[in-house]
């Protein structure tokens, strides 16, 4: 696996270290769609800080992953997205609309906590 | 196996066409066969841009395009190579790139250009979206005759 994946409580956390092919992509978006169910986790972050290069492909197996994930029952936010790599994905029309984004893995981690703490609270309180 | 061939002449080897020497390069030749090659030729790309000094976010934009020219190649043509080289003009240097292969080729250019536009049923945004990150784009292609393009950034 060129992506290793952690568990941290109800949350799983891929961290991309390297340049990844798409065979790699392909192999994390299975990993993570399945240990979801697995680990019965609440929450993925994909950490593409390392990432220096994000293309069409890339793209659209980050937003497939987040799709998938949510069908799947739990909600997915990708982190680290760099400036420069920002700059490149718009200048593609690459935009990952549909899918939750933010600064780093602490603000990642913060989004989903909201996330869950706005379900138990549903949950907790009918009819309110 | 020593000595002469059998039944080649020497007059007739002598007669041979003349193959003039390839033009001194300092690009490189990155031979596209699988998706590792796709990374491969990004970071070759990569590294000889950095190396005549272009910004850091330049350098993500050509590794981008070249990422998508190399993707290219192997979703429509399965392989071809991918050149990178540098180039100069006036004094100003910049990144030659060029995507070629002896695939099924465009049969409409002009449509495979259009945003959106694909028929291998991806986003259909690799070649307009090469030619946003480029400063000089042109692509050859006719159907059955393979497809070429050539793409270049200048340094600013």
């Amino acid at each position: 696996m060129a992506v290793p994946i952690l568990k941290q409580g109800a949350y799983l956390i891929a961290s991309v270290q390297s340049a990844l092919t798409d065979a790699d992509l392909l192999e994390l978006r299975n990993a993570l769609v399945e240990m979801v169910g697995r680990y019965r986790s609440r929450g993925v972050i994909v950490d593409v800080t390392a990432m220096d290069v994000m293309d069409s492909f890339a793209s659209r197996t980050l937003r497939d992953i987040a799709h998938m994930i949510r069908l799947r029952g739990a909600e997915t936010v990708i982190v680290g997205i760099q400036p420069e790599v920002a700059f490149t994905m718009v200048q593609l029309g690459l935009t990952l609309e549909g899918v939750a984004t933010a600064l780093d893995l602490e603000e990642g981690l913060a989004f989903l906590d909201r996330g869950s703490k706005k379900i138990s609270r549903d949950l907790g309180a009918p009819g309110s | 196996m020593k000595g002469k061939r059998p039944g080649i002449p020497a007059k007739a080897a002598q007669q041979a066409p003349y193959r003039p020497p390839l033009p001194k390069s300092n690009g490189t030749c990155v031979p596209i066969h699988t998706d590792q090659d796709i990374v491969a030729a990004r970071q070759r790309g990569r590294d000889l841009a950095q190396q005549i000094g272009f910004s850091y976010s330049s350098l993500t934009l050509i590794a981008t395009a070249i990422s998508e020219l190399a993707r290219n190649i192997l979703l429509y043509a399965k392989q071809g190579e991918l050149t990178v080289g540098v180039v100069e003009n006036n004094g100003t240097q910049g990144i030659a790139v060029e995507a070629r292969d002896d695939g099924p080729g465009i049969p409409d250019v002009d449509r495979a250009m259009e945003i959106g536009y694909s028929t291998s049923g991806s986003l259909g945004l690799g070649l307009p979206g090469v030619k946003r990150l480029m400063d000089e784009f042109e692509i050859v292609s006719s159907a059955g005759g393979g497809t070429t393009v050539r793409a270049k950034k200048w340094k600013r």
